[in-house]
């Protein structure tokens, strides 16, 4: 078993600013956090708040798994720093069930089985809340739009869409 | 008591000779007229709600108090030699905690023992170099700028052909072909077989190298308490990922408890411990608390797997009447800079028809490119995609329809061993796919849709695979004293839907509620032996022996209830849930017995059995494609797959669709976008981001109608199922290819079928 490396001191500066305070208002709850400049929401939501319902799939903008809403608008939070974030509202995954009660769109994505994995359901189903929010008729086309910057590699497309279209009529039903 | 058995356990297409130990007595399959309340119907997952609300805990949500990270500095050369490491700066950054790297780290034998765990040769662009270990992962991503290796630059070879050549550079000391001789397989005679055809045909096919993409990248969090170690590993194979450490560490295996709970896919490369697993248990232990490495996106592109490229060339010879005589067929994979196995392509050619003469030869030759691990029916998808291309060539060549051409072909028993199947669905599986797209009207079709610019292709392709599971793998099925039960086993759901299909095994055998049925996996603790959840071998392999445990389950609690309950034995049934007395009808709820009797609980044991002898099990399907192709800008659309599968009896028809389009749509991607592009004049990996690597979207998607046949296999095992994870994707390229060379009017050899590709290879009108 190796041993542990013994470390010179430390002497050089951190690089970058450094820790500074954000106020970060996450499901509706008022956050205040320390960290540096270049911490991503992403990071800050995992790390400082513990909600790792929220997912790093690239860490660049490119997978979708991240997507979150800011004031109800999807956006990817590994391309959002935290700072961004003060003043404005942020919605994640943990925040759609309300006392113990499924959404809709959640309820849906376990009917139709739209996932199997389950990575990149989180950023799926904040996609389509963002859609159905402004847009609660959607056609199959509006929903694949909706969806198009949110990649599932274990190919649930097919049930993402019913999972949407179901979801968008219960809540219409109940509306 | 236990029995030894010897038994022959397939894994990916391979075959091995295996003694499993067998405890309790098997229990006779189920019937093909079983009527089930629970087996069989759509089933959500058991697991749905923590999966759609952020509960569920991946490897990546593993957050311990005090924990560090790591990250991993990577060669930035195809093939360097390390001649100094510099890490000096990078320990006097604030917040570093440890720099692992070969002068400091003890020589861990790696891959077989091709390299070290920190080895001073890289052999790909992308090799491990040094791990840092910091607070914060930005600590860890500025100290690993503060690294200065120096390198002595070697020469690389990256194309498979010319590592084959006498002076090439050398990967290893021991040569750049794996084992150093080709796989050769040969049955009949192959110069009799040609000499007696009446037409002969033969193409050369190249493949893609495709990389899994999975959405969660490999990872692990290690955590010492005292001398044992606790590993979360985002894996498909607890129990490996815990003997690899085992081995590399030299420590017991009872010392090392690995956990997976939920994995963000796998598709293959995850079948055993990474190096970022050790480096994070060898860091746990030098610091003295919890480390957690994450691949970033272009680590996982450089460093964790590959579906290899590959070469074939096929020569098929054939009577006028359509009937094989004799195929040849040699195929050269670039397996990259190691592998613990060969890369072949050729088992669909050798079983898949019935064909009297073959000769197959498989080169898997290392270069200083990234290793490569299975991918999803690894080789399969690659040969079956050269072979059925061949029999359609072979199809237009003597005016044959190509479905016909196949069914003149049709394997009754296996062509490889000569044994019979245990059953076989592919005919069915060609009629009704051929049904469900109206493959006899598909020239009609094509006159009707088809324009100047725009044309219509029909195709079609077979799939067969393994996919019989077998032992060693076992159970338990406990009865909680609050009447509901427990499925206890050492495998994983992979996102399959494992979970929910052995909790509706279990309910069915207890005769309870599956609301009732709790299952735990994904935990070496819990000390039930599963195998790895790859190969398509969980169900077949872990269902039965749940079946078995929840049997014997269900035994005892009537054993006890009627003891307790004071009723004769025979009296007793167990439906829904409770206990019903045959002769009163009077309920009575099986928590009521454990009132009695304080905290007895009840456990049952169940193993699986063996494989039946001299017989093969395989999965079949059919696949059909239909296309359009625009023959102005190249771009090819699918319109339409249809998939038909044979894989036993169908446990949960819910999520084995959800199976079905996953594998096609990786097959689609496969056949149209996914190729990772290396750089020849420097090695180097072009597109490591999904940004520029391009897996399907949902705009890519096509109908998909997808059908299971529904076959029950009577041999296999006691629940007549076999896999079902891997064959969706195998034929699905295939058919793409065909049905554009069929709107074109001809082949395209290379995949994947892009623009250029279509443009260049269109016959002009």
């Amino acid at each position: 078993m190796a041993k542990a490396v013994k470390l010179r001191k430390p002497q050089v500066e951190r690089r970058g600013p450094s820790k500074t305070s954000v106020r970060l208002t996450v499901n509706d709850e008022l956050h205040e956090i320390s960290v540096e400049p270049r911490r991503t929401l992403l990071d800050a939501l995992r790390k400082d708040l513990g909600l790792t319902g929220t997912k790093k799939g690239c860490d660049e903008g490119t997978c979708g798994s991240c997507t979150v809403l800011f004031d109800g608008k999807p956006v990817y939070s590994c391309l959002t720093l935290a700072i961004e974030c003060e003043g404005h509202e942020i919605e994640t995954i943990e925040s759609l069930a309300k006392k113990g009660q499924l959404h809709p769109i959640q309820q849906a994505f376990i009917e139709q089985d739209a996932l199997q994995c389950g990575f990149c359901t989180p950023g799926q189903i904040l996609s389509i809340k963002a859609l159905l929010d402004i847009n609660p008729n959607p056609t199959p086309d509006d929903v694949k739009r909706a969806v198009s910057g949110n990649l599932c590699r274990c190919g649930a497309y097919p049930k993402i869409v019913q999972a949407a279209l179901q979801a968008a009529r219960q809540l219409s039903k109940e509306s | 008591m236990p029995r030894v058995v010897k038994t022959q356990v397939e894994f990916e297409g391979r075959f091995y000779d295996e003694y499993v130990v067998i405890e309790g007595e098997d229990v006779p399959p189920w019937s093909a007229q079983q009527e089930f309340s629970v087996v069989g119907q759509p089933q959500t997952r058991i697991d749905g709600v923590e999966r759609v609300t952020g509960a569920a805990k991946f490897t990546h949500d593993i957050q311990l108090p005090g924990m560090l990270y790591g990250k991993i500095l990577r060669c930035p050369h195809p093939h360097a030699r390390i001649k100094n490491i510099n890490t000096k700066e990078a320990e006097r950054l604030p917040g570093v905690r440890a720099i692992l790297h070969s002068a400091n780290i003890p020589k861990i034998p790696w891959r077989m023992g091709l390299t070290l765990l920190f080895d001073q040769t890289l052999r790909y662009a992308g090799e491990e170099v040094a791990c840092v270990i910091a607070d914060e992962e930005e600590i860890c991503e500025d100290a690993r700028e503060l690294i200065e290796v120096e390198y002595e630059v070697l020469p690389f070879v990256l194309d498979p052909l010319k590592a084959l050549e006498p002076k090439a550079p050398k990967v290893h000391e021991s040569g750049n072909l794996f084992h150093n001789e080709p796989e050769i397989y040969e049955r009949g005679d192959i110069q009799k077989g040609f000499s007696s055809a009446d037409v002969t045909i033969e193409g050369t096919f190249r493949t893609q190298t495709a990389l899994h993409n999975c959405m969660e990248t490999h990872g692990s969090v290690a955590l010492w308490e005292g001398d044992a170690l606790t590993i979360w590993d985002s894996t498909q194979h607890i129990f490996g990922v815990r003997d690899v450490v085992a081995q590399a560490l030299g420590l017991p295996k009872h010392k090392i408890r690995v956990i997976k709970q939920y994995m963000g896919g796998g598709f293959g490369s995850k079948n055993s411990a990474g190096k970022y697993t050790v480096m994070a248990a060898l860091a746990a232990k030098m610091t003295g608390r919890p480390v957690k490495i994450i691949l970033d996106r272009h680590e996982e592109n450089l460093a964790a797997g590959n579906r290899p490229a590959s070469i074939q060339t096929l020569k098929i010879g054939a009577k006028r009447d359509g009937r094989l005589t004799a195929i040849y067929h040699k195929s050269v994979v670039n397996v990259g800079a190691y592998a613990t196995w060969g890369g072949g392509t050729t088992g669909p050619t050798r079983r898949l028809y019935a064909c009297p003469n073959m000769k197959t030869e498989d080169y898997s030759v290392f270069t200083h490119l990234g290793p490569y691990s299975a991918f999803r029916a690894p080789g399969y998808v690659e040969g079956t995609f050269a072979l059925e291309s061949m029999m359609d060539e072979l199809a237009k060549k003597l005016r044959i329809d190509p479905l016909e051409l196949r069914l003149r072909n049709y394997a009754e028993s296996d062509p490889a061993t000569g044994w019979p199947y245990t059953t076989k669905g592919l005919r069915q599986a060609y009629h009704r796919g051929a049904e469900l797209i109206d493959w006899q009207g598909r020239e009609a079709f094509k006159r009707k849709y088809s324009t100047h610019t725009k044309k219509i292709g029909f195709g079609m392709a077979s799939q067969i695979w393994g996919g019989s599971g077998g032992p060693p793998a076992y159970a338990l099925v406990k009865i909680n004293p609050d009447g509901t039960a427990v499925v206890v086993t050492g495998t994983q759901d992979i996102g399959t839907g494992t979970k929910t299909a052995l909790a509706q095994i279990a309910a069915e055998a207890l005769h309870f509620p599956i609301s009732s049925v709790k299952v735990e996996l994904g935990d070496t603790q819990l000390g039930v032996y599963s195998p790895l959840s790859a190969g398509s071998m969980t169900l077949a392999s872990v269902g039965p022996a749940v079946r078995v445990a929840s049997e014997e389950a269900r035994k005892q609690l009537l054993d006890v209830g009627a003891q307790t309950l004071e009723v004769p034995r025979e009296e007793l049934e167990i439906e829904q849930g409770e206990f019903l007395n045959r002769r009163t009808r009077e309920r009575t709820p099986v928590k009521a017995i454990f009132e009695k009797l304080e905290n007895f609980m009840i456990i049952g044991r169940g193993a699986r059995g063996p494989n039946p002898e001299k017989k093969s099990v395989n999965t079949f399907g059919a696949q059909f494609a239909q296309v359009e192709v625009d023959t102005e800008t190249g771009r090819v659309t699918v319109q339409k797959i249809v998939a038909v599968h044979e894989s036993g009896r169908v446990i949960n028809p819910l999520t084995i669709t959800s199976q079905l389009e996953g594998g096609i749509i990786q097959g689609v991607g496969f056949a149209l976008t996914e190729r990772r592009l290396v750089d020849e004049r420097t090695g180097l990996v072009l597109n490591a981001s999904l940004e520029t690597y391009k897996v399907p979207t949902v705009q890519d998607v096509p109908e998909i109608v997808a059908e299971m046949v529904n076959l029950p296999d009577p041999e296999v095992n006691n629940l007549g199922v076999k896999g079902v994870g891997e064959p969706p994707i195998i034929p699905t390229a295939a058919a793409i290819a065909n049905a554009v060379a069929d709107a074109l009017g001809s082949r395209i050899y290379d995949l994947p079928l892009t623009l250029d590709r279509v443009l260049t290879t269109r016959e002009l009108p």
